[in-house]
């Protein structure tokens, strides 16, 4: 496998008042498996339905209803952990997790305490070309998801809505290896970018099929590297945990917050207390939730509805043969196969469906002038739409052709950008486009000639000009493009113009 | 032919297939049976249509020559069982006007071997007792005095109603449930025959979850055969419920030869309890003289960790529940409790459940919520479990060394007057399981026999522990201790 070498980023810095701080981060993430079926029920998970329509007789917790598992979840979870280079437990148990709410009707979310699925992995998260942070998994549990409370409906009433009751959820658990705000968010991207490329997340921050719990600590400098010498826990402060999360930029702005917040009881001579915290993004701080005293007590113990899960290595390894390529290789290879910048790999790689677009292009052609290409001018045009790639209504073949149109010198670059729109805008055969319109460039050093010879013969003045300063040339090339209506080879117009003038 | 009520499974079915009697016939003796005992507050909710509908539409396919197992014998179901369009309430208020959309496996799999539900019958709320004193209906009572005395005794529990009910003739056969010795216990108590599968036998999606590890549904008959009948409609593995075994379920009835010759019958020492009855010693040490007189062999065996069953059941089971009663919240069905202006989501719940749960439910899921919180877990649950597997393991080395089936007491005792335990401490209410609760930490079959009366004309049972699977054998094994014992006594009709 193709492998880059990378340097970690600098843990952030915060000045204090007395001294300078660094920053501690840890990240549950809860990602809702792409799943047509909930985990336990075989209610529909569609998103957007009417309240309370998919809901089963074991979502709704009918007296006695009874969890079946789901396989093609916990498929999706195998896949998850394998695409995070994680160990997969070939045998993991479910736990009930009891507490009470309106929107849990089991009075208990059946979550993995003690044997989680996945175990431990890892996510390289990078930060500029050459530079990543590898962020260690801890684990992965899966879990039912909760329904929702709506309490701002009616004065003296809550509403409940059980569609995402019973909706199978990954639990990504990273070990404390992140230390920016920017690497916080820069980790949860890359998650989701490593789901998409698997297909088992569809990643929509907004609807909250993404989200994330942070836990934030401050720590002295050198502090950190003292516990990643003996993973001692008492060398990093006392952590909040910044619940629920759906925002890549509410989650840089609570971590700042948060670590501020600490640093200024730690300054003051205070304590930091362990407890949950909410962001709130109007006010743009954090608030207590719960203390520790507060904390549930979740009572887990095995549910006894739910054999332990069992999984044969063959299945785990049938999952690992069928993995796409992953970012970081695709990355890797774009760099080594078609000689393409750190950058530019990257940028083609963040969504599958671009670097699919992109290498279906680059097939037999000029590898960087392809990325230029759908860069530069697709993506451009694409994002001036707010269209995404998969909406393009330039294909790859069309776009391909107008390279190839190019290389043959049939077209100049400029004519290439204006037959790019009309592609874009009307559709159609590059190739036809150039013929029927007569965009194709004139190399008939004949036809070249002859219009040299009109302008010369013309502008005797500024032949003379520009026999003493050749620099003046160029105007007569600009005439002769002019002349034929810039569809002459620039090259061969330069050349002759010389020649003419004998520069 | 008078008195159809009285007649068990087999005969029945015998008669409707020779024609000599009509489901409906049937179902009418039983549901004029029922009537004339509401002083044994048995069935608390009465069904004569669906019963009727059922026994017509029997009657059609007998006549048809389309007869399944149980085709129009009428039967009582315990009300843990979740029944379409029928109250289904486990025996508590908190599941007041609950009617299921659903139709639990068991009573789906009875139904379509054509049996007809005459009703839902008394228990001990979410099958928490040994008396069926814990019920909102109030309690079952047991068809059975001691002699001339009228003092009201109980039929046992939690299947107290399912017991009284069989016991009196009000129906062919019922369905209980069993976690701790809730089939067993009260099928001794009223002189019936009651086996709890072993654990996955049969399904238990939909019937209301107690200790969803331990519980299990099962027969409640007037003799071994029947229970053969009843149990293998009742059995097989069901894709709705994960802890149901695939394995196939086997002709029960025809292994009843009540051959046991060379069978090995175990006698576990440590079921010899501290002030246990003469008469309770007397009839085990018959039982065992019986099985050897049919050619079996008596071996005396040791299960040393016995005396640790009531406690770890006494603790995993309150755990259990603990959790599965956590629904009964008054947020989407059953009772909610009115509230006052200024409640919270709090008061409700604190408010309906104080209200829908009864004492020793709620003491339950006090018992179960302490032993699972923080600090506690290791000390008390995570033992409990450990306790288990070594209990276990006892059998499976008394199995391991060649006993097929282990003989031991099914009760400590005979009925109990109602009222009687109401001012004890509630562990002499729990000791009634002694016996019993092991086998359902072990996930083994057990079937209770009545094998005879105490001196106060009393019926005692026996009870019987089969290998896991073997049900069949473990009924044969029955089967011949039923023969032998010949237990022939009812209860003389005083409602």
């Amino acid at each position: 496998m193709l492998d880059l070498s990378y340097e970690a980023p600098k843990a952030k810095t915060i000045a204090g008042a007395k001294h300078d701080w660094e920053m501690v981060i840890g990240m549950e993430v809860h990602a809702q498996v792409s799943s047509k079926a909930k985990l336990f029920s075989g209610a529909s998970t569609q998103f957007g339905a009417e309240p309370n329509s998919n809901v089963s007789f074991v979502d709704a917790a009918m007296p006695g209803m009874l969890p079946v598992l789901n396989e093609f979840c916990i498929e999706q979870a195998v896949r998850t952990g394998l695409g995070l280079k994680a160990r997969i437990n070939l045998v993991s148990a479910f736990d009930r997790k009891n507490y009470f709410y309106p929107d849990l009707p089991q009075g208990y979310q059946i979550s993995q305490l003690y044997q989680p699925l996945v175990g431990e992995g890892e996510v390289l998260v990078e930060m500029g070309p050459g530079i990543a942070r590898r962020v260690r998994i801890e684990r992965i549990h899966v879990e039912q998801d909760a329904g929702k409370s709506i309490h701002d409906m009616d004065p003296t009433m809550s509403f409940v809505d059980l569609n995402r009751t019973g909706v199978a959820l990954m639990e990504i658990v990273s070990r404390p290896d992140i230390r920016s705000p920017e690497e916080a968010a820069a980790y949860v991207s890359k998650l989701r970018q490593i789901m998409l490329y698997l297909g088992t997340c569809d990643g929509n921050m907004q609807n909250g099929n993404l989200r994330a719990d942070v836990n934030v600590s401050v720590c002295r400098p050198g502090d950190y590297e003292r516990y990643m010498e003996t993973q001692d826990f008492s060398h990093l402060g006392t952590r909040c945990e910044i619940k629920n999360m759906n925002s890549l930029r509410f989650i840089q702005q609570a971590i700042e917050y948060e670590a501020r917040r600490q640093i200024q009881i730690l300054e003051s001579g205070g304590t930091v207390d362990q407890e949950t915290r909410l962001y709130d993004p109007d006010k743009g701080e954090t608030r207590s939730m719960r203390s520790k005293e507060e904390a549930h007590d979740y009572r887990y113990f095995p549910d006894p509805d739910l054999l332990p899960l069992e999984l044969e290595q063959s299945w785990v390894d049938d999952i690992a043969a069928s993995l796409p390529e992953l970012p970081d290789e695709k990355k890797a290879r774009f760099i080594a196969e078609y000689g393409l910048t750190d950058y530019d790999a990257s940028v083609l790689t963040a969504e599958v469906e671009a670097a699919a677009y992109f290498e279906e292009v680059a097939k037999g052609r000029d590898g960087k002038m392809a990325a230029n290409w759908v860069i530069n001018e697709l993506f451009g045009r694409l994002k001036k739409e707010d269209h995404d790639i998969t909406e393009s209504p330039v294909s790859p073949q069309q776009l391909g052709a107008i390279i190839d149109l190019i290389k043959k010198g049939d077209i100049s670059g400029k004519i290439a950008k204006e037959l790019f729109e009309i592609v874009y805008k009307e559709g159609g055969d590059p190739v036809e486009i150039v013929e029927q319109r007569g965009m194709k460039q004139v190399t008939d050093t004949g036809a070249i000639e002859a219009a040299v010879d009109e302008i010369i013969a013309a502008n005797p003045a500024q032949v003379e000009k520009a026999q003493s300063n050749p620099k003046l040339a160029g105007w007569f090339v600009g005439q002769v493009m002019k002349a034929t209506g810039g569809k002459a080879n620039p090259k061969a117009v330069n050349d002759i113009v010389k020649a003419k003038l004998g520069l | 032919m008078s008195e159809l009520n009285k007649l068990g499974l087999a005969e029945a079915r015998d008669l409707l297939r020779k024609g000599e009697v009509t489901s409906v016939e049937l179902t009418e003796a039983c549901l004029k049976a029922i009537d004339e005992a509401d002083a044994l507050n048995a069935f608390v909710h009465k069904t004569p249509e669906i019963a009727l509908d059922r026994a017509r539409a029997a009657d059609e396919r007998i006549r048809a020559g389309d007869a399944p197992s149980m085709c129009g014998l009428p039967i009582g179901i315990k009300d843990l069982f979740c029944t379409k369009g029928v109250p289904s309430q486990a025996a508590s208020r908190i599941l007041e006007g609950f009617r299921p959309e659903y139709e639990s496996t068991v009573t789906q799999q009875l139904q379509d071997a054509g049996a007809v539900m005459l009703g839902k019958l008394n228990m001990d709320e979410f099958a928490m007792g040994s008396s069926n004193e814990t019920s909102v209906y109030g309690n079952a009572v047991s068809p059975w005095r001691r002699g001339n005395d009228d003092t009201p005794l109980t039929p046992g529990g939690s299947s107290g109603g399912s017991a009284a009910a069989v016991a009196a003739d009000l129906c062919l056969a019922a369905t209980g449930t069993d976690t701790g010795g809730s089939i067993r216990q009260p099928a001794a108590f009223t002189g019936i025959v009651g086996i709890k599968p072993t654990y996955g036998r049969c399904s238990r999606w939909g019937i209301v979850a107690f200790a969803s590890s331990l519980d299990q549904a099962g027969p409640m008959t007037k003799s071994v055969r029947d229970a053969a009948i009843m149990l293998q409609a009742m059995s097989g593995p069901d894709d709705k419920d994960s802890t149901s075994a695939e394995i196939p379920v086997p002709d029960f009835e025809a292994m009843l030869t009540g051959d046991i010759r060379g069978k090995r019958i175990g006698i576990p020492r440590e079921y010899r309890m501290d002030g246990m009855p003469d008469e309770i010693e007397t009839l085990w040490q018959q039982g065992a003289e019986m099985l050897r007189d049919a050619g079996a062999e008596i071996v005396d065996i040791s299960l040393p960790h016995t005396k640790y069953a009531l406690p770890a059941y006494y603790v995993i089971a309150p755990a259990e529940a603990s959790s599965n009663l956590a629904r009964y919240d008054g947020v989407r069905y059953g009772h909610r409790a009115k509230l006052a202006k200024g409640d919270g989501i709090t008061e409700m719940y604190e408010k309906t459940r104080a209200e829908g749960f009864g004492h020793e439910v709620q003491r339950r899921v006090m018992i179960g919520t302490y032993v699972l919180s923080a600090g506690f877990y290791d000390a008390y649950y995570n033992r409990a479990r450990k306790v288990r597997t070594l209990i276990k393991r006892d059998f499976e080395t008394a199995f391991a060394d060649g006993i097929d089936a282990i003989l031991t007491p099914a009760t400590p005792s005979s009925a109990f007057g109602l009222g009687e335990m109401a001012e004890e401490d509630p562990v002499k209410m729990y000791l009634n399981d002694v016996f019993t609760v092991t086998v359902n930490l072990a996930g083994l079959p057990g079937i209770s026999v009545p094998a005879g009366l105490d001196a106060q004309g009393l019926p005692l049972g026996l009870q019987l522990i089969g290998r896991p699977w073997e049900e069949g054998d473990l009924l044969n094994t029955a089967y011949a201790l039923e023969q032998a014992a010949g237990f022939a006594a009812k209860p003389a009709k005083w409602w």
